[in-house]
C-alpha cells in the first residue's frame, strides 16, 4: 500500500479513530459463464458525523462497495481486504452480532423504497418492529417511537400514516418512510443507495434536506451513492469518485467539484448538462467503461483518456496527494503535499 | 430515400406536425367483490397542446403527472377516452375517405424511445434484425430492411461491421439506447417521442446520447416529444417546454420563457429545486412541500391550490383558464390572468413584459 494512505490529512477528525476504515477491498463474483472483478482495492475514510458521497460510473462498484461494509453480498462473491466500523471488525462478526450491527449500528436505505419495505405490514408496524427487536423496547414504547420517527423525517399527518401500507404512499413519502425505517436504532453509520434518483426534482431535494438535517441532529457519518454532480453539492463534505471498482479520486466537495484532478473526474464535470449551455456541442468523454472480466495491470482508464500514455498501463497508479486531503490515483497528478 | 420514404408534408411549415386537443385518460381502479370500478385516476385530464415541425418540445413534470400516459396517448398504444389529435393536417384514427390518417399509417410516422434500453429490444435477436423487423412488416424486402438497418446503426456511431451480429446483451446500457434509436428511425418517422432516453444512461454516455440526438434530428429532419426529470438536460435539449401538473398542462413556451420567467408558481418550485452544483451556495429549504394529492380526487379549482403559496379563494372555486403572455408563453394560474380576481392578477403578465 502506498504512504500517501497513511497521512492523515485534512480531516476534522483525523485524530480520532474513524467511523469506517476500508482497506484493500476487493470483491469478485466468479461464477460458471463469466468473472466480474467489481471492487479492485479501494480505500475508505468515514469519520463520525461525516457525509462522504461516492460517485462514479454505473458498474463502477458502489453498490458492491456498500453491501460489504454490511456483509449484505451473495456467499459466492469472494471478498478480501479489511473493514472496520466503529472499531469492529466486519469480517470477524458471527450470525448474531451481523443481526445486531445491520438496522442496529449501521443502516442501509435504497433507490427503490419497496425492497426495503415490507408489503404486508404498515409503516408503524414495521418501525416498531425494529425498534422491539433492537432494543428489547415494549410495544408500548416502540409504537410511540414509531410515531415519534414519523415526525422526525417530516411525513404530514404522521398520526393517521402509521396505519397506512407501504403501497398507500407517494413515491416520496415511501422514501420518507423508509428512512424512518432505517433510523428507527440511532444508527452510527447511514449507507445510502442513490435514495433519490428516481424522484423529481421537488421531491428530491426535500429527501436530500431531510437528510442533511437528520444527520446533523443525530450527528451520524452518512456514505452517500450517487452518480449526480448537483446531488453531492448538496450533501456532501467529502466526495470518492470511483472508476472500475477502484476510487479514483478524493477530496473535499468544494475542491474536488471546482477543479477535479483525475482525467475521468475532469471529463465528468465537462460531460455534464449544466444551465446555459443550450445550442452547444457537449464534450462526451469517448468509448464505454471497461467490461470488468479482468483486471487490467495499470490505470483503468487509458481507452478513454485524453492524456494516456505507456506508463499508465505498466502499474496500478498510486494515491497521489498534490495538495491536503486531496489525492487522486493518476501519474500525471503531482505528489506535492509532504505534510 | 426508398419506397419506405418518409410521407409528404402538408400545410407547409406554419402548420403544426401533431395538434392535440382536449386529450383525457383515465384508468379504473378495481376493487370490491365483482372487480367493479370504484374509482378512476384521472391520468391525462384535459391536456391540449401543439407540436410544431422541426421543433424539440421538452415536457416535465412531478413524477405520476401524467408524461408517460401523454406520451403513450400520442403513440396510440393507449386509446383516449376523449380528445383529438391532428397529425399533418388529417384527424389521426378516421377514414380516408374522411380526409383523416388510419392509424397503421400514424403509427409508422410516429416512433417511441424508452427508458429502458434492455425491456425495449428482443434479446434473441442480432441487433439489425431487431432494427430490420418494423420495415419488414411494412412490406420492405428481407436484404433492403438489413441494408437500412445497417446504415442505421453507422448513423447512431455503431461500426455495423463489429455491432450489426451483437445481441443485447453485448452491449453497454449506451450503446443498447443508441439501437433503439436506430430502430425507432427504421421506419423513416417525422415524430419520435423519447421518454426519459438518458436518465438511465451513465453522465459519460450521456452527452454521446445527446450530441447524437441533435445531429439525427437535423440528418434526418425530426420532430422531437422529450420526456425527463433533468431539468438541465431538458433545457439544453427542447425549443419548447410543457409544464404538466396532476395531469394537467400548467405552463407552455419558449425554453428561455420557461427557465427565466416562469409565470406559475409550480413551474417555479419545480426549477427552483434544481441541486446549485455550488456547495457553498447550498439550499436551506425545500421550494416546494407536502404532498402532491391524489389523481382520483383532485382538488376543485386549480389542482395546485393544496401547496400554492399565493393561493386565494378564487383559486378554490374557479379553474384558472390558459392565460396568454405573450410570445406563445402561456399559463394556467389566476395571477397571469388580468380579469380572475385573484389579488395579484396581472403582476405575472407585468413580470413577463
Ligand atoms: N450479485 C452479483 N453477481 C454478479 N455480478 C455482480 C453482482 N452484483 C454486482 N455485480 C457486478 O459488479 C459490478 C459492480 O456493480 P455495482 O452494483 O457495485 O455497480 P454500481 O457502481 O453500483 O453501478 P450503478 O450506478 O449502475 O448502480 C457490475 O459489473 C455488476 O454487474
Ligand atoms: N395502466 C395504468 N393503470 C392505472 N393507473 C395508471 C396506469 N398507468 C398510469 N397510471 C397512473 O396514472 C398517473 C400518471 O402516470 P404516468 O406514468 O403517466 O406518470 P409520469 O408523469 O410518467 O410519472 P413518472 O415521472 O414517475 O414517470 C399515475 O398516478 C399512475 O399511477
Ligand atoms: S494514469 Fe494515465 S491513463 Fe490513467 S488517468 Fe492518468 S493519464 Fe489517464
Ligand atoms: S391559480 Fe391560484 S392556486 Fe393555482 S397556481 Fe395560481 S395562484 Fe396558485
Ligand atoms: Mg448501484
Ligand atoms: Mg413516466
Amino acid at each position: 500500500m502506498s504512504a500517501a494512505l497513511d497521512q492523515p490529512a485534512a480531516r476534522p477528525a483525523a485524530a480520532a479513530r474513524p467511523l469506517v476504515r476500508v482497506r484493500d477491498l476487493h470483491v469478485t463474483f466468479a461464477t460458471r459463464e463469466r468473472t466480474v472483478h467489481a471492487v479492485n482495492g479501494v480505500d475508505l475514510d468515514l469519520a463520525a458525523g461525516e457525509v462522504l458521497c461516492i460517485l462514479g460510473e454505473s458498474g463502477s462498484g458502489k453498490s458492491v462497495t456498500m453491501r460489504a461494509l454490511m456483509r449484505l453480498l451473495p456467499r459466492f462473491a469472494r471478498i478480501s481486504g479489511a473493514i472496520e466500523v466503529a472499531g469492529r471488525d466486519v469480517a470477524a462478526m458471527n450470525e448474531r452480532e451481523l443481526a445486531d450491527f445491520r438496522g442496529g449500528e449501521v443502516a442501509m436505505i435504497f433507490q427503490e423504497p419497496m425492497t426495503a419495505l415490507d408489503p404486508v405490514f404498515t409503516i408503524g408496524r414495521q418501525i416498531a418492529e425494529t425498534v422491539q427487536r433492537h432494543e428489547g423496547a415494549s410495544r408500548q414504547a416502540a409504537e410511540a417511537r414509531a410515531l415519534e420517527l414519523l415526525e422526525l423525517v417530516q411525513i404530514p399527518s404522521a398520526k393517521r400514516r402509521l396505519a397506512a401500507y407501504p403501497h398507500e404512499l407517494s413515491g416520496g413519502l415511501r422514501q420518507r418512510a423508509m428512512i424512518a425505517v432505517a433510523l428507527a436504532c440511532r444508527p452510527k453509520l447511514l449507507l445510502a443507495d442513490e435514495p433519490t434518483t428516481a424522484l423529481d426534482a421537488t421531491v428530491q431535494i426535500q429527501v436530500l434536506l431531510l437528510l442533511r438535517e437528520l444527520q446533523r441532529e443525530l450527528g451520524m457519518g452518512v456514505i452517500f451513492v450517487t452518480h449526480d454532480l448537483g446531488v453531492a453539492g448538496e450533501i456532501a463534505d467529502r466526495v470518492a469518485v470511483m472508476y472500475a471498482g477502484r476510487v479514483v479520486e478524493e477530496g473535499p466537495v468544494g475542491a474536488l467539484m471546482a477543479a477535479p484532478l483525475h482525467p475521468y473526474p475532469q471529463g465528468l464535470l465537462g460531460a455534464t448538462v449544466h444551465p446555459g449551455m443550450r445550442g452547444r456541442r457537449l464534450t462526451t468523454i469517448p468509448g464505454a467503461p471497461p467490461l470488468l472480466d479482468v483486471v487490467a495491470p495499470g490505470c483503468a482508464f487509458p481507452p478513454r483518456c485524453p492524456h494516456a500514455e505507456e506508463a499508465c498501463l505498466a502499474a496500478v497508479p498510486a494515491m497521489r496527494s498534490p495538495a491536503p486531503g486531496r489525492r487522486a490515483r493518476c501519474l500525471r497528478v503531482p505528489d506535492g503535499d509532504v505534510s | 430515400m426508398d419506397d419506405l420514404a418518409s410521407a409528404p408534408d402538408r400545410g407547409g411549415p406554419a402548420q403544426p406536425l401533431l395538434t392535440l386537443t382536449g386529450l383525457v385518460k383515465h384508468f379504473p381502479l378495481k376493487g370490491g367483490l365483482f372487480g367493479r370500478t370504484r374509482a378512476v385516476v384521472r391520468a391525462v385530464d384535459g391536456v391540449s397542446f401543439a407540436v410544431a415541425k422541426g421543433e424539440t418540445l421538452g415536457i416535465v413534470g412531478e413524477s405520476g403527472c401524467g408524461k408517460s400516459t401523454t406520451a403513450r396517448l400520442l403513440m396510440r398504444l393507449i386509446d383516449p377516452d376523449a380528445g383529438s389529435m391532428i397529425f399533418n393536417g388529417e384527424p389521426v384514427g378516421e377514414s380516408e375517405q374522411a380526409g383523416g390518417i388510419a392509424l397503421r399509417d400514424y403509427r409508422r410516422q410516429v416512433q417511441m424511445v424508452f427508458q429502458d434500453s434492455y425491456a425495449s429490444l428482443n434479446p434473441r435477436l442480432p441487433i439489425e434484425e431487431s432494427i430490420a423487423f418494423g420495415p419488414r412488416v411494412h412490406g420492405l424486402p428481407a436484404a433492403e430492411a438489413v441494408q437500412r438497418a445497417r446504415e442505421l446503426l453507422a448513423a447512431v456511431g455503431l461500426a455495423p461491421e463489429s455491432f450489426a451480429r451483437r445481441y443485447p446483451h453485448e452491449l453497454s446500457g449506451g450503446q443498447r439506447q443508441r439501437v433503439n434509436i436506430a430502430r425507432a428511425l427504421a421506419l423513416r418517422p417525422r415524430l419520435v417521442i423519447l421518454d426519459e432516453p438518458v436518465s438511465a444512461l451513465d453522465k459519460s454516455v450521456e452527452a454521446q446520447v445527446l450530441n447524437l440526438l441533435v445531429d439525427l434530428k437535423e440528418g434526418f429532419g425530426l420532430t422531437y416529444v422529450f420526456i425527463s426529470h433533468d431539468l438541465n438536460v431538458v433545457q439544453y435539449i427542447s425549443d419548447r417546454v410543457l409544464v404538466m401538473y396532476l395531469g394537467e398542462v400548467v405552463e407552455m413556451g419558449p425554453v428561455e420563457a420557461i427557465y427565466d420567467r416562469a409565470a406559475h408558481p409550480y413551474t417555479r418550485a419545480l426549477l427552483d429545486s434544481r441541486p446549485s452544483m455550488d456547495p457553498a451556495r447550498r439550499r436551506t429549504r425545500p421550494p416546494l412541500t407536502g404532498d402532491p394529492p391524489n389523481p382520483v380526487n383532485p382538488p376543485s379549482g386549480c389542482r395546485f391550490r393544496t401547496r400554492c403559496p399565493s393561493a386565494e379563494e378564487v383559486c378554490a372555486a374557479r379553474k384558472p383558464r390558459m392565460a396568454a403572455l405573450g410570445g406563445g408563453h402561456v399559463a394556467a394560474c389566476h395571477m397571469a390572468d388580468p380579469g380572475s380576481g385573484h389579488s395579484r392578477a396581472g403582476a405575472a403578465l407585468e413580470a413577463a413584459a
